[in-house]
């Protein structure tokens, strides 16, 4: 199972900062624990500013198929926006992204882990359920699961022919990280401060 | 003596690797240092290099002071947490060791314990972090030191001819924002790739010494370009090095090609950095050569 958390309303305030957004919430799966009424207040406020495109809510958006049908309706909406926001666990966030290879896709939630099964997730979009959710500042590729050292800083000096040291039939995940925010004019994400992981925030939510 | 004093007043800063050995006895790597490298500036001390168990760099590194030598600490991410990164860094500042170079390390995967753990709580940015606020008095966690804060030159790694270039300058540039001091590079065979990268690093200010691996035959040639990421040498110094087996074999071969790397690199870099893996007797033939 797992918990999606809101992220603290300025983060998220700064983050969408006067750009027009388009909304998905994936209220998920049975495993998924979503804050249903947090997120629709939250969204109300940011759509009071008028820079709301348009709203999804749906279900099982880590499902590709099901999740382009749906988007397919509203891709006057995406096009209109400048990034689009979604509230849903890591992996959501991830086919989304990878589906919207020109948007920039970020993410409203972390994702924390609690013990028992897991969503629908496919392998290639992996969440590690960290809690503290850096795909805002990696173009919509975790680093955690798609670097083999889960870094959060940048490539290792390990990657040879775009592959990983560890698997070379591995792409190595800060060069997928790179190509996608140069893709999305994004490149300014890889100037963050120094990010220092937080291996308390599974413990404090299962508190 | 920190090296960042040698950068500060505009000397070309030549240091050289020394890897510690699978047990305990170290005379032999003593005496080759003491011997080879005493001409030198400072004397890297590998840290578990590769992902294979050996004597530990922080110890090497104590030893080699001792004998009069300048070390530089390597310190890698892979086999210990923000805690004993930390404590081995004021182990370290306490020993008289002031010059560092912080790096990520080599997966466990690639190493002789595979089923080791990887650790890697913090990568090369965030020691480096973690360092400077030592600097400043506090631990990552934002507890304060008792007494004088260490001081230390913080060194850093950069890949100069790896196949993805702009994303080495961004993860440098993470480096330099996250406080190092200078940069060591990976080995360069191909100066041209090396010099347009230093046009675009020179930006940083930073000074950045030169990587330089003595090439010991055609095979090591071509297993570094099959299996060592950011290193690539061209055709021509293979055949270089094909083309009289008892010269190469002697390192003639290897150190001219060294030598001439350096000399064309010099005017765009601010030291050389040598791993000469077990060929550190070469060293001050190569230093001569290269008209250092």
């Amino acid at each position: 199972m797992l918990i999606t958390q809101l992220k603290a309303k300025e983060t998220i305030v700064s983050l969408v900062g006067g750009k027009k957004v388009f909304i998905i919430n994936c209220q998920g799966c049975k495993e998924v624990s979503f804050p249903e009424k947090e997120a629709a207040e939250l969204q109300k406020e940011l759509g009071a500013s008028g820079k709301v495109t348009g709203v999804i809510t749906t279900d099982y958006i880590c499902n590709p198929e099901n999740m382009k049908l749906r988007l397919q309706k509203h891709m006057g909406e995406i096009e209109a926006a400048d990034m689009v926001l979604v509230f849903s666990c890591g992996v959501g966030v991830q086919t989304i992204a990878e589906y919207l290879e020109d948007k920039m896709v970020c993410a409203g939630c972390d994702t924390c882990r609690l013990p028992g099964f897991q969503g629908v997730t496919p392998l290639e979009y992996d969440c590690g359920q960290c809690g503290e959710c850096y795909l805002n500042l990696t173009g919509g590729i975790c680093p955690i699961t798609a670097c083999s050292k889960s870094l959060v800083n940048g490539q290792c000096g390990g990657s040879k022919n775009g592959k990983c040291e560890v698997d070379s039939n591995m792409e190595c995940g800060w060069e997928r990280i790179y190509r996608r925010l140069e893709k999305i004019g994004h490149l300014d994400a890889l100037k963050c401060p120094t990010q220092v992981r937080n291996y308390a925030t599974d413990d404090e939510v299962s508190k | 003596m920190k090296i960042t004093e040698l950068f500060e007043r505009g000397e070309f800063v030549v240091s050289a690797e020394v890897g510690p050995p699978k047990g305990i006895h170290i005379e032999h790597l003593l005496e080759e240092a003491k011997t080879y490298l005493s001409g030198i500036t400072a004397v890297n001390v590998t840290d578990n290099q590769s992902s294979v168990m050996r004597l530990g760099s922080l110890a090497t590194c104590k030893a080699l002071k001792d004998k009069g030598l300048t070390p530089i600490y390597q310190l890698t991410c892979r086999d210990r947490n923000r805690i004993a990164l930390q404590s081995d860094l004021l182990s370290a500042a306490m020993l008289g060791i002031e010059n560092l170079l912080l790096l990520t390390g080599d997966h466990t995967k690639m190493g002789d314990h595979p089923q080791a753990k990887p650790v890697f709580d913090l990568d090369s940015v965030s020691l480096i972090h973690a360092v400077k606020k030592l600097e400043e008095g506090e631990d990552l966690g934002g507890n304060k030191l008792v007494g004088e804060p260490p001081k230390f030159a913080k060194g850093a790694v950069v890949s100069p001819c790896s196949d993805s270039i702009d994303a080495q300058l961004a993860k440098m540039e993470r480096k330099v924002r996250a406080g190092a001091d200078y940069f060591q590079t990976q080995a360069v065979y191909e100066p041209e790739k090396f010099i347009k990268f230093m046009e675009k690093a020179k930006q940083f200010g930073k000074p950045v010494q030169l990587g330089i691996v003595i090439p010991k035959s055609a095979g090591m040639a071509k297993f570094m370009n099959d299996n060592v990421a950011g290193i690539h040498v061209p055709q021509e110094m293979i055949d270089e090095l094909k083309k009289d087996k008892e010269k190469t074999k002697a390192g003639i071969t290897g150190v001219e090609i060294a030598a001439r790397i350096i000399k064309e690199c010099k005017p765009y870099c601010q030291g050389v950095h040598i791993m000469a893996l077990g060929w550190e007797s070469k060293v001050p033939d190569l230093l001569k050569q290269a008209e250092i």
